[in-house]
């Protein structure tokens, strides 16, 4: 039962209350770093990291903060590790942090982060919260991913920079934002779709 | 579940042969004169384009509706998916020839040497994003045809606009070997009017200028819009205002004011006469009521203006006519019909 609890935490972010498909949160990021796969990914992995040790902190000092001025501290918190993951991507991966630009510094008013600080963390223990964040991070990281391979597919016919359409050239659009809006409500309606007939299907059996 | 047995629908209560069919074979009646300009001045791939698109449009029209009738047969009458799609075959809507008009336009608004492959996808873009996506005819936002150009130009920029000259003699007009590529004379008029390579007005009159396949002869164009006019299909008013308005700013806040000539020049270049009246008057994108329609009209004519003059394309009538069919629901927000026996309130 407690190992269920563990789990369902962990897989509400990936599929049931998936930030980006479900809860429609973070749609900033989503649409404007997703023209690469590569861009994709390092930001989903940045945010997941951010979001992790935030949950865990925030969590920690659940009993401490003052309830008036939550969301300040809150920032505050969030801040502090944007900073730290934006001086390593500067120190580690420059070509990365400069394609990515200010979207790294701007995962500080990310929603997802806000949302699951102020939903989930300050509510519940450090083990849940750092699992919630983790699954929620994960989600965020899959649904980045699968917009920004279709867009670099179809955008700029290459896959991790790697030439996949041959001589056909690409449709410049779809890593032009219009692409983004179009491929993301496609993606969206696709996986609602997946979703509805597969609750059909269950129901039908039982 | 009921059988639809009875109609019920709004007053007034008239009967009329007319259908969605009967008026998009009108449509593509008046286009037909600008295709054979188009055969004429730009050899027989301008056909081939022509028909790749069409053909194109109606199959991804065909395809859509039959899977997608095919799962709503399936769910409601529980069978297998089978005959659900054997069902569905008679049942899709490309028998009102909305999708082979749409197929025509796309491919007037296109450079004949456009790949084909490119065509396919605008095509397929036009039909399944813009139009069933949203809900299938009658549902779409904007116009298929002119969001599908729109898609191809961001897309690629560079097979979108080399334009060719149009072949001057009847010796190799079936068969295009010495393609000479011509800029069009809009964007020609961007770098200065008296230009020593801009053709003159008589030429871009009856089509003979660089430009895509149906948007050249300005003269066939008219005789097509006129027919829809006398037919009734379309209101004269969405064209006359969007092309009165456009003149009048060309006239007095053009790059060359008070020349007649200069306005002429804009009026017969570019895709204006094929967008006032086969695009801008679409129905399904253009407010309802006739003020509407004189807003919708100057609301094109000012934007065109504005993209002509001051804006880095040489073109602007797609944009202006994409702008417009998204501001259309205000535009029939705040635009209400005289209800019948309503009195104004200052009496």
């Amino acid at each position: 039962m407690k190992k269920n609890k563990y789990l369902a935490t962990l897989s509400n972010g990936l599929l049931a209350e998936n930030p980006t498909f479900v809860q429609l949160i973070g749609m900033c990021p989503t649409l404007a770093v997703t023209t690469t796969l590569q861009n994709g990914v390092t930001m989903g992995i940045a945010a997941t990291l951010v979001l992790v040790a935030s949950n865990v902190v925030i969590s920690l000092l659940r009993k401490f903060i003052p309830d008036k001025i939550r969301i300040a501290a809150y920032i505050v918190i969030i801040a502090g590790f944007v900073s730290i993951i934006e001086m390593l991507l500067n120190a580690f991966l420059p070509a990365l942090a400069e394609s990515l630009g200010i979207f790294i510094p701007l995962i500080v008013v990310n929603c997802i982060i806000l949302a699951r600080a102020e939903a989930f963390a300050s509510k519940n223990t450090v083990t849940l919260s750092a699992l919630d964040g983790l699954g929620m991070g994960l989600g965020f990281t899959c649904a980045l991913s699968i917009v920004s391979a279709i867009r670099e597919i179809l955008g700029a016919g290459t896959i991790w920079g790697i030439n996949v359409l041959g001589n056909a050239s690409p449709m410049t659009m779809f890593i032009l934002p219009p692409g983004g809006f179009i491929i993301l409500g496609l993606v969206i309606g696709m996986i609602q779709l997946i979703v509805s007939v597969s609750k059909k299907r269950k129901g039908g059996d039982a | 579940m009921a059988d639809k047995k009875f109609v019920v629908s709004l007053s007034p209560h008239i009967s009329t042969a007319e259908n969605t069919k009967t008026i998009m074979l009108d449509v593509i009646i008046a286009l037909i004169p600008a295709l054979i300009a188009g055969w004429f001045y730009f050899g027989i791939r301008a056909l081939a384009v022509v028909g790749t698109s069409v053909i194109s449009c109606v199959l991804a029209e065909y395809v859509y509706q039959w899977f997608y009738i095919g799962f709503k047969i399936k769910n409601e009458k529980k069978t297998t998916m089978k005959d659900a799609l054997s069902r569905a075959k008679s049942k899709t809507t490309i028998g009102d020839l909305s999708a082979a008009v749409t197929g025509l336009l796309l491919a007037y608004n296109l450079p004949v040497t456009i790949p084909y492959p490119m065509v396919i996808i605008g095509s397929v873009f036009a039909i399944i994003i813009v139009k069933q996506l949203f809900g299938g005819i009658g549902h779409n936002f904007v116009n298929p045809a002119l969001a599908a150009r729109a898609f191809m130009l961001a897309s690629w920029p560079v097979a979108m606009t080399s334009f060719v000259s149009p072949v001057m003699s009847f010796s190799n007009y079936v068969n295009r070997i010495n393609v000479t590529t011509s800029a069009t004379p809009l964007s020609l008029l961007k770098e200065g009017f008296e230009s020593a390579a801009a053709p003159s007005l008589y030429d871009a009159f009856l089509g003979r200028i660089g430009g895509c396949i149906g948007e050249t002869a300005t003269v066939l164009i008219l005789i097509g819009g006129i027919y829809l006019m006398v037919r009734r299909v379309i209101d004269a008013r969405i064209p006359l205002a969007y092309i009165g308005s456009f003149a009048l700013l060309v006239f007095f806040f053009g790059s060359h004011p008070y020349n007649i000539n200069f306005v002429m020049y804009h009026l017969c270049t570019g895709g204006l006469m094929l967008g006032a009246f086969f695009m801008a008057t679409d129905y399904v994108t253009t407010p309802t009521t006739k003020a509407g329609h004189i807003i919708f009209g100057i609301g094109c004519g000012i934007l065109t203006f504005v993209i002509r003059r001051f804006g880095g394309y040489p073109e602007g009538v797609s944009y202006s006519i994409l702008l417009m069919n998204v501001v259309t629901p205000l535009i029939d927000k705040y635009v209400h019909p005289r209800k019948f026996g309503e009195v104004s309130k200052r009496g």
